[in-house]
């Protein structure tokens, strides 16, 4: 739980999570991030130490650079996750379902 | 109807979280499945295997509720909280906090039911004090009916 923790702290930045979108399609370095949001590079720079933190990106050397891309070992879990949430949500409400179609039918009951 | 997503789960700025249904049934019904006792305990149950046994629902503004579960292990917890605000059959404002068994922090949940075709859009927005704790409530699945599927899948149980 202390990765997704890490994870969802670094989530809650609305700044983070266009970052991330950006990154969705494909690799980047800081310089390629500072115009689209225009923001300083040592902004974008601590944004992506938070994520690289978080383990939701990695990045590799070349040259000076150090491109980031998205670590899918960080995002999955986030996405799982979600989706067992989503999913624990679902069940209440397909009962829920039930019960109003019950309602419906019988209104005079109550 | 069928074709709209069941089920929405967001997060907004950065301390909101917003889940959108949509429910084959009038504002009315679906309000009272939210409110009366009785309604509630057939539904808000989490994954298979919960029950309800203790469900109490003073749907009044200013009442109180408290909600609490058992599965077949006789393992438990339960979630206390207050409405603020209720506006048969549109909209309910209620503070809810979990007991896992230390309390969570105070979360705020406006909950409205629009008329939606022939049925009801429900909108349940939840404010967290901070940032810091809506990562640690979505970290934590204390959202209610998400609380089940996290004591199961920390193995707390």
């Amino acid at each position: 739980m202390q990765t997704l923790d890490a994870a969802f702290s670094a989530l809650s930045d609305p700044t983070r999570r266009a970052i991330l979108a950006r990154l969705a399609e494909g690799e980047a370095t800081v310089m390629e991030l500072v115009e689209p949001f225009e923001m300083t590079q040592p902004a974008i720079s601590r944004h992506l130490k938070v994520l690289e933190n978080a383990g939701l990106i990695v990045r590799r050397l070349e040259g000076t650079k150090r491109p980031a891309r998205l670590a899918k070992a960080g995002i999955e879990p986030i996405d799982q996750w979600l989706g067992m949430l989503r999913d624990a949500l679902a069940k209440n409400y397909d009962r829920l379902d039930k019960v109003l179609a019950d309602m419906t039918e019988r209104k005079d009951t109550r | 109807m069928t074709t709209m997503a069941k089920l929405t789960l967001t997060t907004e700025a950065d301390k909101y979280v917003v889940v959108k249904r949509h429910f084959a049934a009038p504002p009315e019904a679906v309000y009272r499945a939210h409110t009366e006792p009785e309604l509630i305990q057939k539904w808000l149950l989490g994954p298979d295997g919960w029950t309800m046994p203790v469900c109490i629902s003073e749907a009044r503004r200013n009442g109180k509720f408290r909600y609490e579960w058992t599965n077949a292990k006789g393992h438990g917890f339960h979630v206390t909280g207050e409405y603020l605000e209720l506006e048969p059959f549109s909209r309910i404002v209620h503070v809810e906090r979990m007991f896992l068994p230390d309390p969570t922090p105070d979360n705020h949940v406006e909950t409205r039911f629009d008329p939606d075709g022939d049925g009801t859009l429900m909108t349940i927005r939840m404010t967290l004090p901070d940032a810091e704790t809506r990562a640690r409530m979505l970290a934590t699945g204390m959202e209610r009916g998400m609380e089940a599927s996290y004591v199961r899948l920390e193995g707390i149980i």
